[in-house]
């Protein structure tokens, strides 16, 4: 194999350090934003219509392009460009050396960049947890107390900006990277550069968000609407450009993912045996390529009312603050299936390997999938329903938010007609799955409230709508996430987890999860509006019940943590080749997967779902005379 | 390296970098101007203000800001106050700045004050023109909104730097209202004079220590 | 797959239907009969009485399908468990035609239900639901030519209300008459807000340059809660009031006492408007 033939170069650490790394971008990154914020200053002399206020938003926003330029290229994105212009030979096999320092490097390895992600998005992850923390010390007390009210609405847009721009790629990043290439039968990804430069913006954006605070806040939610968000503090430039960084990096994962998956198949691989989880991520796909990029353009919107004095948004100027609404909304309400169908995908490719049968249903499981995929760009408004705005087509909008409930269904209905009769193992990840369904049901269901008009008028903008995206995204999403984490870490990192730790994490998890959000329903039906640092006295008691579990259900996190360091730095048990008996394909490959991940193009025999079925045949043919060996 | 050592030094980096990000957090959370407790005790004291159009020093000299002054007679830049729990709380305002104008003229009665009555420049008053109106003095949870009356655009000798002084123009404005119970109340201007922010009600607005504070009634 | 296991597949599913048909006996009237006169947001007005029963009617048709999902699953958990301790495979079903097809129908005909009878308490038995309907509401109760306008007037960080057929005159306290058909005439000055009046069942966001009409009917007096439920910046969580609804007599007489009070602002009131710009800035510097 040629890809072993690279000899790896042992250099001593301080050497490694020096080069075109992370440590690297980071230096260039922090010089370009300095050197941006110099010339934004100079452009910005004598027409910035802000001079004379100490925020000068050209400098903001030109110091952080310089900053991600100098990160990029510090990291070796102009490398290659240059090196073809001076007439290089096109190549991928320079990125792919071994060693632990690849993963702080360019690397166009899709295994590499799977685990770039899993731990990136992570961190930022367990960074929006925390300001969730300390959220709900603050609402200990109904009265304003822990912090200053400006510091605690930034504390709300941080968790909600950094939780919906990581969890974007909660599922995408780690798993589809990783696992897409291995369950179809391909070496890599349809475009490995491309792959990389989508990890290396993500945490770009998630220092450029962190940045906010720093410069005075953003004290919105997630949202951001917009004359809010133009009167803000310098805080709201780094929460646009963090939001276009992440959307065109969504954009990149859709496209790529979307081309692996339509052009890249091992032979056999017909789309009726391809894997339910890689269905989820194709129908994602489409939805990242297709709304990420509505994104970029509404903040660039933003961007050009604070920097340039355009007035998009601004009513008494001739702008509309619905015209905001409305951009944001057909990314929002798209981008919340972003969040779910990859879920749906990972729990019922979780189903039949723990219940020993095949998926019941795999064409209405795609269905479901598709049909979710394109309902979910008719619905937006429903977010609207009290703005005023296109009262006449309420009923639309009721009526497609409604529907959304009949592909749904069907992952429901797949999931129940797959244990039926099953012989079902209750490990850990597929306690994460089962739990998934419970939650996303509460989810699902509370949403028929808000699709609702007369009852949505109620529920609009209170806890309960809160609680009914927390049941769908954190008890959706970050569960199917965690049940991936426990049923694939032990391919990716070649480890066992600690069953032990791990069940005590997911029944922390699971208990905890729902004391903290189910009495938020309560709280919205009560009256408790979102986003308030102070709320009736009467909602005291529920509010601290709900404050002392979330102080647990981040206790939960922890133990997987302390689990993922224990089982990965010291316990270090070596993963079976297939620990779960899975007919997945990724499963069949040799733990760690080697660089090529497969020595020939495999040939698909079976389903990979053909449980139970007498005389099934193995799932590929790995060793197919016919075909040309690998390295070609 | 023995498995001991490694776990140490990972678990070590790992709660290096939970501790850089949870001080960086932190410290965000935490920053608050310092204290300027008024002068004298229960049941009286009074407290000493000058609003400024422009600071004139780091880190924004630009912004329009609130300014006390600390029993020693010395201006802080500061709009955290403490004073005694009850008792009647003698304000003085120098207000150093020109009107914005208020965009609704509500704010432009005084209340929650003795008498419903503010003295401006030795005046009585019981109501200012919104067009006049520079900023407010606002404790919505003690139900006390004071206007302050702007000086006027052409006044000569106009102040630019903070702490300004009585010989530069000014308008004078005096009220009191009394403290009950201890606890924290935040104050606010409510009149969107934020120059140069869209709609007024950017940067300094929300900024502690601009025109936004604390009052701390302690008993 | 012998004649055992046939035998086995409607048992089960009998089981899980019975199961399910009790708790559903159980759970049903308990949510219509004693949870359901305490959801929100009451029956202040017939536009909150048309949100609680809609509040009573989706409790009650969704919790019975809940119900019937964590049954199965929970019936499975007991029944499908893999007792051997070794993997052993199940049997091999990969779809039921039949099944799925009536899914697809049960999942069609309750949301089509559910869209139709939401679409038609909201236009035709509740006129909007109390939500804000923009300047040219679409789902008008009759006699709303003759509702009495008031106005709310949103801005960072507070409300005032104003009474175009009482002289235009402003307060900063809300009170309506009951048995009246009141519009809530809802704008802003700067930034979106929401006008939420919880026991009212109003809700309608505040837009600058939008006059957002939401109609409601009180049947009876008493105090309501009003919120603002749109992020509005630092006093966000400020904006609550208290706002009442009088007996009419008792509504003139506030009516005049507000004037009184208010009178000495009211001659600096700009002229009334459906909607307001105020400059942005009245000077540069």
């Amino acid at each position: 194999m040629s890809a072993t033939a690279i000899p790896v170069v042992r250099r001593p650490v301080w050497r490694r350090l020096i080069g075109f790394n992370m440590l690297t971008g980071l230096v260039l990154g922090i010089a370009g934003w300095f050197l941006g914020a110099w010339v934004g200053g100079q452009i910005a002399v004598g027409h910035d219509y802000l001079l004379g206020t100490d925020q000068n938003d050209v400098g903001a926003f030109v110091g952080y392009l310089f900053a991600v330029i100098g990160w990029l290229v510090g990291l070796g994105f102009a490398n290659y460009p240059i090196g073809r212009l001076l007439g290089r030979p096109p190549t991928l096999r320079h990125h792919e050396l071994g060693g632990w320092t690849r993963y702080f490097r360019l690397c166009t390895d899709h295994k590499v960049v799977g685990i770039q992600y899993l731990f990136g998005v992570g961190i930022f992850f367990f960074i929006g947890g925390l300001n969730a923390m300390l959220m709900r010390t603050e609402l200990l007390r109904p009265i304003e107390k822990a912090w200053p009210s400006g510091q605690y609405l930034t504390l709300v847009g941080l968790h909600g900006t950094m939780m919906i721009m990581m969890t974007s790629a909660f599922i995408l990043g780690p798993f589809g990277n990783y696992f897409v290439p291995l369950m179809i039968g391909a070496r890599r990804m349809a475009f490995p550069r491309v792959e990389a430069l989508t990890f290396w913006l993500t945490p770009a954006a998630g220092l450029i968000l962190m940045s906010a605070i720093a410069f005075g806040g953003l004290p919105f939610g997630w949202t951001g609407y917009a004359p809010l968000a133009v009167e803000g503090r310098g805080g709201v430039d780094a929460y646009v450009t963090a939001f276009i960084l992440i959307a065109i990096s969504l954009t990149l994962v859709g496209l790529n993912l979307l081309v692996t998956i339509v052009t890249m198949r091992a032979p056999g691989m017909t789309w009726t045996r391809l894997p339910i989880f890689v269905w989820g991520v194709l129908a994602t796909s489409v939805l990242m390529a297709l709304a990420a990029p509505v994104l970029v353009a509404t903040m660039t919107m933003v961007l050009m009312d604070r920097a340039a004095n355009t007035s998009y948004f601004l009513a008494s100027a001739g702008g509309s603050p619905y015209l905001y609404e409305n951009l944001f909304w057909f990314f929002g309400h798209p981008e919340v299936y972003i969040l779910a169908l990859p879920g749906f995908g990972i729990v019922l490719e979780i189903l039949p390997v723990f219940t020993r049968k095949p998926l019941w249903g795999y064409r209405l499981a795609v269905a479901g999938m598709v049909g979710v995929m394109l309902l979910s760009f008719m619905v937006w408004q429903h977010h609207l329903f009290v703005s005023g705005m296109n009262a006449g087509l309420r009923p639309f909008y009721m009526l497609t938010t409604e529907l959304i409930s009949i592909p749904t269904g069907f992952i429901f209905l797949n999931a129940m007609g797959t244990l039926w009769r099953a012989q079902i193992r209750f490990t850990v990840p597929m306690l994460f799955a089962l739990a998934f369904f419970f939650n996303f049901l509460i989810g699902g269901l509370s949403g028929v409230f808000l699709s609702d008009v007369p009852s949505d008028v109620t529920t609009h903008g209170s806890y309960f709508v809160m609680a009914h995206f927390h049941y769908t995204i954190m008890g959706g999403l970050v569960f199917a996430f965690f049940g991936a984490v426990y049923y694939w870490l032990p391919k990716m990192l070649g480890v066992v987890l600690n069953e032990t730790l791990a069940k005590i994490h997911f029944w922390l998890m699971f208990v905890f999860f729902n004391l903290t959000f189910m009495p938020l329903f309560a709280a919205g039906f009560l009256g408790m509006p979102r986003r308030v640092s102070a709320y009736a006295p009467h909602l005291q008691v529920l509010n601290d019940f709900v404050s002392v579990s979330a102080f647990v259900l981040g206790f939960s996190m922890l133990v997987f943590l302390a689990n993922l360091v224990w089982s990965l730095v010291f316990a270090r048990i070596p993963a079976a080749e297939n620990p779960w008996a899975s007919r997945g394909l990724e499963w069949q490959v040799p733990t760690p997967v080697p660089v090529e991940n497969f020595e020939r193009i495999p040939v698909i025999r079976s389903g990979p779902y053909e449980y139970g079925v007498p005389n099934a045949p193995a799932v590929a043919d790995f060793t197919p005379a016919a075909l040309p060996a690998a390295g070609s | 390296m023995s498995t001991a050592a490694r776990l140490a030094l990972v678990a070590a980096g790992i709660a290096a970098g939970a501790a850089l990000i949870a001080y960086y957090i932190a410290s965000y959370l935490t920053q608050t101007p310092p204290v300027v407790a008024a002068t004298g005790n229960m049941p009286s004291a009074s407290l000493t203000l000058q609003t400024v159009a422009s600071l004139g020093f780091k880190p924004h000299p630009d912004w329009v800001s609130y300014l006390a002054k600390n029993p020693a007679g010395k201006w802080v830049h500061s709009t955290v106050l403490r004073v005694p729990a009850h008792s009647t709380i003698n304000v003085t305002i120098y207000q150093f700045d020109t009107a914005t104008g208020l965009r609704n003229p509500f704010w432009g009665e005084p209340r929650g004050i003795a008498n419903a009555t503010m003295t401006v420049d030795g005046k009585p008053l019981k109501v200012l023109d919104p067009d006049l109106a520079s900023h407010t003095f606002a404790i919505p949870d003690l139900g006390v909104s004071v206007p302050l009356k702007g000086v006027a655009d052409d006044a000569k000798n106009q102040c630019s730097v903070a702490p300004c002084t009585l010989a530069e123009a000014h308008t004078t404005v005096k009220f009191s209202f009394k403290t009950d119970k201890p606890g924290k109340f935040r104050w606010q201007c409510f009149v969107p004079c934020a120059a140069g922010f869209p709609l007024g009600f950017g940067g300094p607005m929300q900024s502690l220590g601009y025109m936004d504070g604390y009052l701390e009634v302690v008993g | 797959m012998t004649t055992a296991a046939s035998a086995q597949i409607p048992r089960h599913g009998i089981r899980i239907v019975l199961i399910w048909l009790v708790l559903t006996a159980i759970a049903a009237p308990l949510i219509v009969f004693v949870l359901g006169p305490h959801l929100p947001p009451g029956n202040m007005t017939s536009e909150a009485g048309s949100q609680r029963d809609a509040n009573v009617l989706l409790t009650a048709l969704l919790v019975p399908i809940a119900l019937l999902v964590v049954t199965f699953f929970v019936y499975s958990f007991v029944v499908f468990r893999n007792r051997t301790g070794g993997i052993v495979d199940g049997p091999p079903l990969f779809g039921d035609a039949g099944v799925q097809l009536l899914w697809i129908v049960l999942t069609g005909a309750i949301v089509l239900a559910l869209a139709v009878w939401g679409s038609y308490t909201l236009i035709v038995s509740s006129h909007g639901a109390g939500g804000g309907q923009g300047p040219s509401p679409v789902d008008q109760p009759k006699g709303h030519e003759h509702a009495l306008p008031v106005q709310v007037i949103a801005q960072q960080w507070e409300w005032t209300f104003r009474y175009p057929t009482y002289g235009g005159f402003e307060s900063r306290d809300l009170a309506i008459p009951d048995n009246t058909l009141v519009a809530f005439h809802v704008t802003s000055l700067d930034i979106t807000h929401s006008f939420w009046a919880y026991e009212l069942g109003v809700k309608a966001d505040a837009v600058p340059g939008v006059d957002d009409i939401a109609y409601v009917n009180a049947r009876h007096t008493g105090f309501f809660q009003i919120r603002c439920a749109e992020l509005c910046g630092l006093w966000h969580a400020h904006m609550a009031k208290k706002g009442r609804v009088l007996s009419l007599p008792a509504f003139q007489a506030w009516i005049k006492a507000a004037k009184q009070k208010n009178a000495v602002v009211q001659k600096y009131l700009a002229p009334y408007s459906d909607v307001y710009f105020p400059a942005p800035l009245r000077r540069a510097g």
